[in-house]
């Protein structure tokens, strides 16, 4: 199955669909007409003299495209693993038409000025790029970047990626000071002095492969610490990749009382666990690690209640000198756009999660934790969705992998349920 | 001609129990060869291995060398001191580059866990783990488990125990997994905070009381305290450790029961063992040494050898 991407050039009629809209509680089936990539009609049955595509919609779901809140795009100075414009292609590939990306990139996205190059580069491209910049200046973790001057620029939440802030004042800083841009704060959540080294999820599987253990209380005390600052200071919190038990259990807490916190979790987190390391397959070492079958059962519980508000992939692109080493040396991370949403879908269907909760998780529920209202599907709006099938079983197949980097653990698995139509910004992909 | 199920020897956890016994059978062969005036066979004749070390060793390398020689294999010495490891080239290029040359056998030490496992997907010639990091160190278990085989003609419900640092040692991993395989009970007996988390999922049990351990056990296998292990935050001081779980000589007269005393070398005397304990007639620690050179002969010529020997 090859796909590639085209410029849409006259009458695009998608037939005979359920169309899910979320943002407009919309769910009903009906026609979608699309002129030169905006959308002029939404009706049942319609009718359309003269040359038009028609795409077979039945069975199938139209939908808002997917939103992203953690990629890797890895420009500027990574341009080898990853550069805007695969990354872009990857996205779309996989249904997302709008991406956040982290700023650990060289040099670090910690001004307005870096904010505007990347903003800049993806223009022309199929999806919308929202830039994530530092809390510190150079991820440093030592003085608060150009926040104010980056959110004006475009950036819409400040992190520094990877790196935890270790020092709660400027934490607290950061979550007082991010209030007056309206922006959430994301902290990756690991304490580095009980990661301790640790490569994998401290358990059985550390045990016997003999790799040292990243615990996961490494997290949660992390993720109690971040909450508290927060509630605190009536701040403004965003927990990235849950991937434990624990961390989801205060979580719970803290918004029961009321917190305004989000939580994303990876598809990888949320599908796999610590098992898939029995071979030291370095394309599943990721941070935080895949965690025990009580977590992942833990975060699909999350997910059924409400508690994980979205789904965000992590994408993290690395080239095969970063990944093809041994274990230790092996960098994090593994790429995720382009299987993201058939592993979920496959996950979350056997759990009994209904498709709509599903896309909810990928459209509406993120765009909420960065305040953005994407091209909604009404009359006169540039056409930016999804058509899904849910019953589509395919094989996540390395040769159709549009990024520049092919990490993940995941290759030759069977996926279920894909966009198999993304429009955006004018642009087409389908799979052929 | 093949004896053994296994292709290479990656450590105990995942070779069959009749493998194991196996090799530890053919080493009681191997060790009589060990007694002959001339004692060289010529069952690797005209085969090349490779000694791969990218971690320092003294006496593994040498055991391994021995064991080589002994069977009349030729051997290539590689260590990462004297490589161009030092010059940035990866664990694959230094492999793909010793393997073209058409080597029959690595045997590597490697500092990071799995390196050997990921090595066996470069290379198609059998692999021997002359240990991995903090994972497994299958050929000094297997000496270990052949030597309490020599002393009580049986492994099968002997209780084994192992001291000191667990959770940093691949000998206690390997002597685990293979202990259980055959049948021992196994208890180790470490610093609370130097043991793996959920390590009884493997089958032993856990004191934190070394006169507790001495009581049970019908043999105890010593580890050896890294020193680097000191200063660190993770053993407070010499003098604590010996006081709490050194195998003094006080401790060992204090019991009645004679048990065996082992120990992986190189000693540090006074420190995890008394000297008069590593001397005295109930330590088998020299007899470890010399089947170590028995067991590796037999590893490599059950993953190699192709000829029958008397």
């Amino acid at each position: 199955m090859t796909r590639n991407i085209k410029k849409i050039k006259g009458y695009i009629l998608l037939k005979g669909g359920r169309l899910y809209e979320p943002f407009l509680s919309i769910d009903k089936i009906c026609d979608i007409l699309i002129k030169n990539g905006t959308i002029v009609k939404v009706e049942k049955n319609i009718s359309i003299k003269g040359k038009c595509k028609v795409i077979n919609c039945k069975n199938k779901i139209i939908t808002n495209g997917f939103i992203d809140l953690h990629v890797h795009f890895r420009e500027p100075g990574f341009e080898f693993k990853e550069t805007i414009q695969t990354g872009s292609s990857s996205a779309f590939y996989g249904g997302f038409t709008r991406v956040c990306t982290m700023p650990n990139t060289s040099p670090v996205i910690d001004s307005p000025e870096l904010v505007k190059f990347i903003i800049n580069k993806s223009k022309e491209l199929p999806v919308y790029i929202y830039p994530i910049g530092a809390i510190t200046k150079g991820q440093k973790g030592m003085e608060l970047a150009e926040i104010g001057e980056m959110v004006e620029a475009g950036a819409v939440a400040i992190s520094d990626d990877g790196i935890p802030l270790k020092n709660s004042q400027l934490l607290r800083f950061a979550l007082e000071y991010a209030k007056k841009f309206n922006i959430p704060v994301i902290n990756h959540a690991e304490d580095d002095c009980l990661v301790n080294h640790g490569l994998v999820h401290e358990g059985k599987m550390s045990t016997r492969l003999g790799l040292s253990g990243n615990p996961d209380i490494a997290e949660s005390t992390m993720v109690h610490r971040d909450l508290s600052i927060s509630e605190y200071v009536k701040g403004r919190l965003h927990i990235p990749h849950v991937s434990s038990s624990k961390s989801l259990e205060i979580i719970k807490d803290f918004k029961k009382r009321g917190v305004n916190v989000t939580a994303e979790v990876t598809p990888h987190h949320l599908s796999l666990t610590h098992e898939i390391l029995v071979d030291y397959d370095t394309n599943a070492k990721v941070a935080p690690p895949i965690r025990s079958s009580n977590d992942r059962k833990a975060l699909i519980r999350g997910i059924k209640t409400g508690l994980i508000d979205c789904i965000a992939t992590d994408h993290a692109p690395h080239a095969i000198q970063d990944k093809d080493r041994d274990f230790k040396n092996a960098s994090c991370g593994m790429i995720g756009l382009e299987s993201a949403f058939g592993l979920v879908n496959k996950t979350l269907s056997r759990e009994k999660v209904d498709i709509n909760n599903v896309i909810d998780l990928f459209t509406i529920n993120p765009s909420k934790v960065i305040n953005i209202t994407p091209n909604l599907i009404k009359n006169g709006n540039i056409a930016e969705l999804n058509v899904i099938d849910p019953k589509s079983k395919w094989i996540f197949d390395e040769n159709s992998i549009q990024s520049k980097s092919h990490n993940s653990p995941l290759i030759g698995k069977e996926m279920h349920g894909r966009a198999v139509v993304t429009i955006n910004k004018g642009y087409i992909t389908t799979v052929s | 001609m093949k004896r053994i199920e296994t292709k290479h020897l990656l450590g105990l956890e995942n070779i069959s129990k009749n493998d194991i016994e196996e090799i530890i059978d053919v080493g009681f062969t191997f060790r009589e060869v060990l007694d002959r005036p001339i004692k060289k066979v010529p069952v690797l004749n005209g085969k090349n291995i490779v000694n791969l070390f990218f971690e320092n060793s003294t006496r593994t390398k040498i055991s391994f060398e021995l064991a080589e020689k002994r069977l009349s294999a030729d051997v290539t010495n590689f260590s990462s001191s004297s490589s161009s490891v030092q010059k940035g080239e990866s664990l694959k290029d230094t492999i793909q580059n010793i393997h073209i040359m058409k080597m029959d056998c690595v045997v590597m030490r490697h500092p990071v866990p799995g390196s050997c496992l990921q090595l066996s997907n470069y290379v198609d010639v059998p692999i021997v783990n002359a240990g991995d990091g903090t994972h497994e160190h299958p050929t000094q278990a297997l000496l270990d488990i052949m030597s309490i085989k020599e002393k009580f003609g049986k492994i099968k419900d002997l209780n084994i125990g192992i001291v000191g640092d667990i959770l940093h040692s691949r000998v206690a991993l390997s002597n685990i997994f293979g202990l259980i395989k055959l049948g021992a009970k196994v208890k180790i007996c470490s610093p609370p905070h130097l043991i793996q988390r959920n390590i009884e999922d493997l089958g032993v049990s856990i004191t934190y009381d070394i006169d507790e351990l001495i009581d049970w056990a019908d043999a105890i296998n010593v580890l050896r305290i890294q020193r680097e292990r000191m200063g660190v935050g993770l053993i407070p001081s010499i003098r604590e450790y010996r006081k709490f779980f050194g195998i003094t000589y006080d401790r060992i007269q204090k019991h009645k029961k004679e048990i065996v005393i082992m120990h992986p070398g190189p000693i540090n005397r006074g420190v995890e063992i008394d000297s008069e304990v590593a001397d005295s007639d109930q330590a088998i620690i020299l007899d470890q040494v010399l089947n170590g050179v028995a067991v590796r002969m037999s590893v490599l010529y059950l993953l190699l050898g192709s000829k029958d020997f008397d």
